[in-house]
């Protein structure tokens, strides 16, 4: 999973006329993980504490000149880098006050970018395509610079990544509806050019180094996001030739009307990516949120909601995400998990997805098909978790639909736990599809203890008439069928003191399900909290039950009648005293109580005569244990030993 | 090896005395313990907690608290009196009223300056420690309640006091209190019981507690507020310790744990810490009463005897002797003297001796009856030792040495004290006696003294220096020091004959082979040495053993060899016991190499006897009985055993506190 946290606003954004600007140029990492330097589009370069909020220092360029490219930090000489008018290059230091007093240079062409390089001499991209070295650009300004690209060539996204410990630059220029991905690296000296497929240029791209190669990702506006594996070759040269670079859908990202305008995208780690601008599939229009969705599983791992108007941009440091939004630049931490089922999931893609049409009946054959496809234990437990989601919320969107029996079916290959589609269960309370509820319960190892209570609310509030046109499993019927037959033959012949033989309070499929959440696995300090939330009448209710099961159970009745699956004796002596715990008070003052909780004294009586019978038991066991040890202790005797 | 006759002798009722409080010296990275009857333990950590010296108990004295100051060990109780102990001479050195009732608790500063006494009449009495005495500088606090525990600050300027129902901080420059913690026992179930603060302990900047009500508390020095409550047990917390770099934090219970807090980061890499509680130790059947901190060991004391030595490196992979567990519970030195001639043996207990003639003259049968022997004056028994021939006992205390004369015919047997013995023998550490009953060597810090003994009566003849491990052949005297000097005498010269070289660990048992002359030496950390005294060089034996280094089994065993004996049939068997085992070690036969099997005498036993040659090595281990307080054989190639039951130990002990067991 991924996971956004607490948007924090870094600064108030100097929106630019009509507003479609958000005013930023670049925010690019500075001294330390926790400083950015933020880059104006207009005239100044601001660098912010980003846990502080506040700015460190800010400089402004005279009237006149604008800053042309992002500015950045060289940690190598801690000085930070900006090119103003496209020509002039100029370095200052922290301790500078006024830029225009620090060094500047004017250089032969126009910059693009000037890009930091980890560990090493910052690169001056120009426009043509040219590459410098900063410090040799510095050394000699005036040298001439080559033109690698054609005129009409734009360049549209440079990054420098660190591959095989050796730093790559790479750059999109898109010429005559022609995206050409250009790459360099030093030591080996080496060049090559690649054709992306598709030609129209992306909206946004990022890239990751990969074992070998470089992963592009892009996100194009019709809301597809496609990753092509660059691979780095190992010896050096200069390849002239355009090789064509293939690419891959990632994700098919619902769009809406029209297409994506401003949007951007930065890929987190290899199987997640931050997206912006990119309408969240399941919120209205007009709401813009930033989202992180998985790759892999193509499931939408974290959304945000940003007020107010996104410009499209988008920029990651050091775990942290940097968005403008309406008037203001926030930062939002988020972290990323590892998602270690990638290469699994690389062949399931499309199940899901291709039911979202389908009618019910549909759904159910497909759902039939993909199971018995399916063999891999580890492949199906996602997909079909998958699956299930897809279903859950499409029944939630669309109240008609609900594929009862895909859902069972989906259930039944017990590939599903609670955590993998929390809202199964809830749906099917919603839909009062009990038979659903009771596979859930016995299948899933995981329901947290507020929903088991809520279905135990549910199936005590429930009328049995209702229940009892419900069809439940057979075995678990059967078994409580057992127990009431049982309770009917005997129950006018022995009349003991203990209340051990009474009619079973509740009907037949009620006590099924009951059964059911008898056997919820849960931890009591948690479950005490939701017990509280039931009323009175349920609760005598639910005790009656249990006080019937356990006359049952100390008649050894429930050995005779076999189950594969029937509560423990103990499970049902730690609900009495659970619900006991959480009413007692209402207990205490309910009339109708009364004879219920002098009976369970009782019980409880018996219990603890039964025990200290035990401890009796216990205590002469180990007498006899002791008498055994001290068998052969006397003061003094003569032994004979041989030693080998 | 052959069968040997075991006369297996359980009527040696030791019992040893609880642990009432601890002293851990990082300097010289000693060891004190005080036990209940007065008696003043002192062990090596360096040398796998070797117990080096005992000072003697008396009885009434009752120590509380021990507290080094440098090289010194002070000691107070409810005597009322704070007393110097002389670890050379193993006695008390002066002993001092404190005028304030019964001492609870001292504690020196950090400067080692001064000492301060936790008196019961409610004040504090610092005292000024000077070169050979200490004088009474000044008293502060004095209302009434008793002062049960103290601690410094490591500035030297504060001093918290534990009390009943609160503590107090008392500033030194000032002498006046300046806070007053109110510890309360909480519930209110119990809130007119009171609550003892029973130890503290003054860190940079919180004050520590532990009471009676269970609980161990931390208290802001500066705001005087509770930061911290854990409720650790529902008893009692008896006593806590500090480790030096104050990151860790141990508490010892009525229930006999030891929990430990650790001084952990509240979230990992950031700077916030707190004390978490982190490990239970329950090693101990009854209260913890002392606890020492000793860098990558807790050593926890208390009144089920035993001295628990715990490594708190317990994740290290390989076992070695100082990653396991140890337990003392039985002295590391012979409380047992066995007449090899006569068969009689003597039982030291603290205040008596007790002595089993064998009175059939059968060779099989050892009939015994008792013949004991009270103690004059309050000193308990520091050392004792009966002739091989039988006919003579000596023992010494604190304040003297006496010795008797056994004279029996047919059924009589009558003692009588010798008279007039020299007076330079007035106090021994180790006594012994020649092979052929002429004389009884005594050895003091600074000689051996020999006495000759005739059946009229003694007589001083010579004083040997210097020298506590005396053993004898008749013709050479060895004798072995703290220090772990071994220096052997010639008895007819009555001339120092040569020195052993000397080894890192302390000698923890010797013995000369009577008719080799050579010496046999066990150290702490279970080396064996063989000198030869006549060549005055390690035997080629001996050169062996180092050359093939002993077996790990061997090495990793962890209570000392307490005696050394010999097979008088067999001069290549050397006998050798422990607490857990005793091992013949037959000279012949090739040392076990490091891949064989140590313990293999079932192995052995199932074997055919011609290939159980092949097989055997040198070490024959036999853990039959257990535990061993004596091992010894007499003339007729029959073994001495005297053991001493766990069980008999523990159930002499009294009730421990009752916990709640399941339906109990």
């Amino acid at each position: 999973m991924a996971a956004l946290y607490e948007a924090t606003t870094l600064c108030v954004l100097n929106v630019g006329p009509g507003g479609s600007d958000s005013g930023i140029s670049g925010i690019e990492p500075s001294a330390d993980d926790d400083q950015v330097v933020v880059t104006d589009s207009a005239r100044s370069v601001t660098v912010y504490k980003v846990s502080d909020k506040k700015a460190l220092g800010s400089w402004t360029v005279k009237q006149g000149q604008t800053v042309t490219c992002p500015a950045i930090y060289n940690p190598q000489t801690s000085e930070y880098v900006v090119v103003t008018d496209s020509k002039v290059i100029r370095v200052w230091k922290d301790s500078d006050i006024n830029i225009d007093r620090a060094f500047k240079t004017t250089v032969s062409a126009d910059v693009w970018r000037v890009l930091s390089v980890p560990d090493s001499e910052p690169l001056v991209l120009f426009q043509r395509g040219a590459v410098r070295r900063l410090d040799t650009l510095l050394a000699d300004p005036q040298q001439p610079v080559e033109n690698v690209l054609p005129e009409e060539a734009v360049i549209r996204w440079s990054a420098v990544l660190n591959v095989e410990q050796q730093p790559c630059l790479m750059f999109l220029s898109e010429q005559k509806g022609e995206t050409l991905l250009l790459m360099q690296r030093r030591h080996p000296d080496s060049a090559a050019r690649y054709r992306l497929e598709g030609g129209e240029a992306p909206l946004s791209c990022s890239a990751l180094p990969c074992d070998g190669g470089v992963r592009l990702f892009c996100l194009y506006s019709s809301g597809s996001v496609y990753e092509s594996v660059v691979p780095i070759r190992g010896a050096g040269g200069v390849v002239e030739e355009v090789q064509p670079l293939p690419r891959t859908l990632l994700l098919n990202l619902p769009v809406g009307e029209g297409k994506l305008e401003s949007a951007s995208a930065v890929s987190l780690d290899d199987a997640h990516v931050a997206l912006v601008g990119v309408p969240h599939p399941s919120a209205g229009p007009g709401k813009d949120f930033l989202c992180i969705w998985n790759t892999n599983f193509q499931t939408l791992q974290a959304a945000k909601e940003m007020a107010g108007r996104i410009y499209g941009q988008l920029w990651c440091s050091c775990g942290k995400l940097y968005v403008p939004h309406g008037k203001s630049l926030s930062v939002i931490p988020f972290k990323c998990q590892k998602s270690s089922l990638a290469a699994a999931m690389g062949k399931l893609r499309q199940a899901g997805s291709n039911g979202t049409i389908a009618s019910a009946e549909e759904v159910q054959k497909k759902v039939s098909a993909f199971l018995s496809n399916l063999k891999n234990l580890h492949v199906i437990q996602v997909a079909a978790g998958g699956l299930a989601s897809v279903l859950v919320s499409r029944c939630q969107e669309q109240p008609g639909f609900y594929p009862h029996s895909a859902l069972v079916q989906l259930v039944h290959s017990q590939c599903l736990s609670y955590s993998v589609c929390p809202h199964l269960l809830t749906l099917a309370l919603e839909k009062k599809d009990y038979a659903l509820c009771q596979f859930c319960l016995q299948v899933f190892p995981d329901i947290p203890e507020a929903v088991a209570c809520s279905c135990l609310k549910a199936f005590l509030s429930e009328s049995d008439g209702t229940l009892d046109t419900v069809s439940l499993e057979r075995d678990s019927v059967a078994f409580v069928e057992g127990l009431i037959a049982n309770s009917t033959q005997e129950g006018g012949e022995t009349q003991s003191s203990m209340p051990l033989d009474m009619k079973c309070p509740v009907g037949l499929h009620k006590a099924v399900l009951l059964n059911e959440i008898l056997q919820v696995a849960y931890s009591d300090c948690f479950l005490l909290l939701h017990l509280k939330t039931l009323s009175a009448p349920q609760v005598i209710l639910f005790l009656q039950y249990l006080q019937f099961l356990y006359g049952k159970y100390s008649q050894d009745l429930h050995t005779q009648v076999s189950a594969l699956r029937s509560p423990a004796m103990t499970q049902i002596l730690d609900w009495i005293c659970l619900l006991v715990d959480a009413h007692f008070t209402v207990l205490v003052m309910a009339p109708e109580a009364r004879e219920l909780l002098s009976h369970l004294h009782k019980v409880v009586r018996l219990q603890v005569k039964v025990f200290s019978e035990l401890g009796k038991i216990e205590g002469c066991l180990q007498a006899l244990q002791k008498a055994k040890q001290s068998g052969d202790v006397c003061q003094y005797s003569i032994e004979v030993i041989e030693l080998f | 090896m052959g069968e040997f006759t075991v006369h297996r002798v359980r009527f040696f009722h030791y019992m040893p005395s609880g642990i009432c409080a601890m002293a851990f010296n990082r300097r010289t990275e000693r060891l004190a313990v005080a036990r209940t009857d007065g008696s003043v333990e002192l062990y090596s950590r360096t040398d796998h907690f070797f117990q080096e010296k005992v000072v003697p108990g008396r009885q009434q004295r009752s120590i509380q608290a021990l507290c080094w100051v440098g090289k010194r060990l002070f000691g107070a109780g409810l005597s009322g009196e704070i007393a110097e102990f002389d670890l050379d001479n193993l006695r008390l050195k002066f002993s001092q009223d404190a005028y304030g009732g019964p001492i609870w608790s001292i504690v020196c500063n950090p400067q080692g300056t001064h000492l301060a006494a936790g008196c019961e009449d409610g004040t504090v009495k610092l005292f000024e420690i000077l070169e050979d005495q200490i004088r009474f500088e000044r008293n502060m606090g004095g209302q009434k309640g008793r002062i049960i525990s103290l601690a410094w600050h490591s500035s030297g300027t504060k001093i918290a006091a534990g009390m009943i129902d609160m503590i107090k901080v008392f500033d030194l420059d000032s002498g006046n209190a300046v806070q007053r913690l109110l510890v309360e026992r909480g519930s209110r179930m119990q809130q007119s019981q009171e609550c003892v603060v029973w130890s503290v302990l003054f860190l940079s900047d919180i004050i520590v507690s532990g009471d009676s009500a269970g609980k161990v508390k931390m208290w802001d020095v500066n705001t005087g507020t509770l930061i911290k409550n854990h409720q650790v047990t529902e008893w009692d917390v008896l006593t806590l310790s500090v480790s030096q770099d104050e990151t860790s934090l141990f508490a010892g219970t009525s229930e006999g744990t030891v929990v430990q807090f650790q001084l952990l980061d509240v979230v990992l890499g950031q700077e916030e810490k707190e004390w978490v509680r982190t490990r239970t130790f329950k090693n101990h059947t009854h209260d913890v009463i002392a606890l020492a901190e000793a860098d990558t060991v807790i050593i926890s004391g208390g009144m089920d005897t035993q001295l628990v030595v715990r490594p708190l490196l317990d994740k290290l992979d390989f076992k070695s002797r100082d990653s396991s567990l140890l337990k003392i519970l039985f002295p590391q030195r012979s409380l047992v003297s066995c007449a090899k001639k006569a068969g009689l043996l003597l039982f030291q207990y603290p205040t008596h001796l007790e002595l089993w003639l064998k009175t059939c003259p059968s060779v099989h049968l050892m009939c015994l009856f008792p013949v004991r022997l009270g103690l004059q004056g309050e000193d308990h028994v520091c050392c004792s030792a009966v002739a091989p021939c039988g006919e003579w006992i000596a023992y010494s205390t604190t304040s003297g040495i006496r010795l008797y004369r056994l004279q029996r015919d047919n059924k009589n047997v009558s003692i009588t004290k010798v008279p007039k013995l020299p007076k330079v023998l007035r106090h021994a550490h180790q006594l012994c006696f020649s092979p052929d009953s002429s004389h009884l060597y005594g050895t003091t810090s600074s000689a051996v003294h020999v006495v000759a003994l005739t059946s009229a009566g003694c007589k001083f003849e010579h004083s040997l220096k210097p020298n506590s491990c005396v053993d004898s052949d008749g013709k050479f005297l060895a004798s072995a020091n703290s220090n772990s000097e071994i220096h052997i005498y010639n008895m007819h010269k009555l001339k120092a004959h040569c020195t052993v070289p000397v080894y890192r660990s302390g000698v923890s048992a010797m013995g000369i082979h009577p008719e080799t002359n050579n010496l046999v030496i066990v150290h702490a950390d279970h080396q064996i040495f063989e000198f030869s005294i006549e060549q005055m060089q390690y035997t080629d034996w001996s050169r062996r053993v180092q050359k093939e280094g002993l077996h790990h089994v061997w090495l990793e065993r962890d209570t000392p060899v307490i005696n050394v004996t010999f097979n008088p049939q067999n001069p290549n068997h050397v006998i050798l016991h422990d607490s857990y085992m005793f091992c013949i070690i037959d000279q012949s036969l090739p040392l076990p190499d490091r891949k064989s099997q140590f313990h293999n005498q079932l192995t052995l036993k199932s074997l055919p006897e011609a290939e159980r040659l092949k097989h055997s090595h040198a070490f024959k281990e036999c853990k039959l009985y257990q535990p061993l307080l004596c091992v010894d054989m007499l003339e007729n190639q029959s073994l001495v055993v005297v053991e001493r039951p766990l069980l008999d130990i523990t159930t002499n002990l009294p009730a421990p506190v009752r916990q709640k067991k399941f339906a109990t």
